[in-house]
C-alpha cells in the first residue's frame, strides 16, 4: 500500500521539476542543483526524515535524497569527529552513488556509440 | 543614432522570431507525463530496495538505500548507452531529470557524446559538465550545514 505514497510523492516532486522547466526554461543542470540544495536544506532543518518515513523511495530516489544524505553525512561526521567531519562527511555518505555514476558512465561510454551523432 | 535604433529594432524582431520558433511544451500533458514517469521510477526504486532487504534482512537501512541508488544509476546509465533514456526524457521532461536516474543520465550522456574527442578530453572531462555543478553545490552546501551544526 505504501507504493501509492511512493508514487504520489515521487511523482509530485518530479512534477515540480517540470513546473520549473515550463515557467523558467531552466536547464537540467540548474534543476539538479536546485533540488540538491533543497535536499540539503530539508535535512538541515530536520524535515527530511519525517517525510522519508512515509514517502520512502518517493523522496529518496529524487535527487533531493542525494542532497539530504550529503547533509546527513556532514552532520553526523561533525558530531563524531568535529570540524574535519564538515569536510569529509558529505562526500563519504554519497561516495557510493557518485562512484557508481562515474564508473558506469565510463564503462558504457566506452562500449556504446552516441545515438545523437550521425 | 539611426544605426543604433535599427539594431535595436532588428534585435526586437529577431527575439520575436525566436520566441515564435521555440517549441512550446504543452503545460498540462507534460506535467502529467512527468508525474507519471517520476512516480514510476520512484516505485521501481522502492521495489529494488524491498528486494534487497528481502534477500539481505540484516542489512542496515542506509546501506540498502546506497545499493538501491547504485542499481538505479546502473540501469539509467545502461539505458542512456543504448539510447532509450533520451526517448523517455523526451516524453517525461522533469520526470526523467529529477530522480537519481537523471543524475546518472547527465553524466553518461555527455561522456558518450564527446567520446570522439578521446578518452581523457572527451569522456573524462565532459562527463562532469552537468554533474560537476551538482557535486560542487552539494559539497559546499553540506559543508556549510556541517559547520553550522558544529556550533549548535
Amino acid at each position: 500500500m505504501y507504493y501509492l505514497w511512493v508514487f504520489l510523492i515521487g511523482g509530485f516532486v518530479c512534477m515540480l521539476g517540470q513546473v520549473l522547466i515550463i515557467y523558467t526554461n531552466i536547464t537540467s543542470a540548474r534543476i539538479l542543483v536546485t533540488f540538491v540544495i533543497i535536499g540539503v536544506v530539508l535535512e538541515a532543518f530536520g524535515i527530511f526524515d519525517p517525510i522519508s518515513e512515509f514517502a520512502r523511495a518517493g523522496i529518496n530516489v529524487p535527487i533531493i535524497g542525494f542532497g539530504a544524505s550529503l547533509a546527513k553525512g556532514a552532520i553526523s561526521a561533525v558530531r563524531s569527529k568535529g570540524l574535519i567531519g564538515a569536510f569529509t562527511g558529505g562526500l563519504e555518505a554519497t561516495a557510493g552513488g557518485i562512484a557508481a555514476a562515474i564508473l558506469f558512465a565510463f564503462i558504457f561510454s566506452l562500449i556504446f556509440k552516441s545515438k545523437t551523432k550521425n | 543614432m539611426d544605426k543604433y535604433m535599427d539594431a535595436k529594432k532588428r534585435n526586437e524582431a529577431y527575439n520575436k522570431y525566436v520566441k515564435a520558433k521555440i517549441p512550446k511544451t504543452k503545460a498540462w500533458p507534460s506535467l502529467f507525463n512527468s508525474f507519471l514517469v517520476g512516480g514510476i521510477i520512484c516505485c521501481i526504486g522502492q521495489g529494488i530496495n524491498d528486494l534487497i532487504l528481502l534477500w539481505f534482512p540484516n542489512m542496515a537501512e542506509q546501506t540498502a538505500w546506497a545499493y538501491t541508488l547504485i542499481v538505479l544509476i546502473f540501469i539509467a546509465s545502461f539505458l542512456t548507452g543504448i539510447g532509450v533514456y533520451d526517448k523517455i526524457g523526451k516524453f517525461a521532461g522533469g520526470g526523467s531529470i529529477v530522480p537519481i536516474t537523471g543524475f546518472s543520465n547527465s553524466i553518461t550522456s555527455p561522456a558518450l557524446e564527446f567520446k570522439h574527442e578521446g578518452i581523457i578530453y572527451g569522456i573524462c572531462v565532459k562527463m562532469f559538465t552537468v554533474a560537476g555543478p551538482v557535486i560542487v553545490s552539494g559539497v559546499v552546501a553540506s559543508f556549510i550545514v556541517g559547520v553550522i551544526y558544529l556550533f549548535i
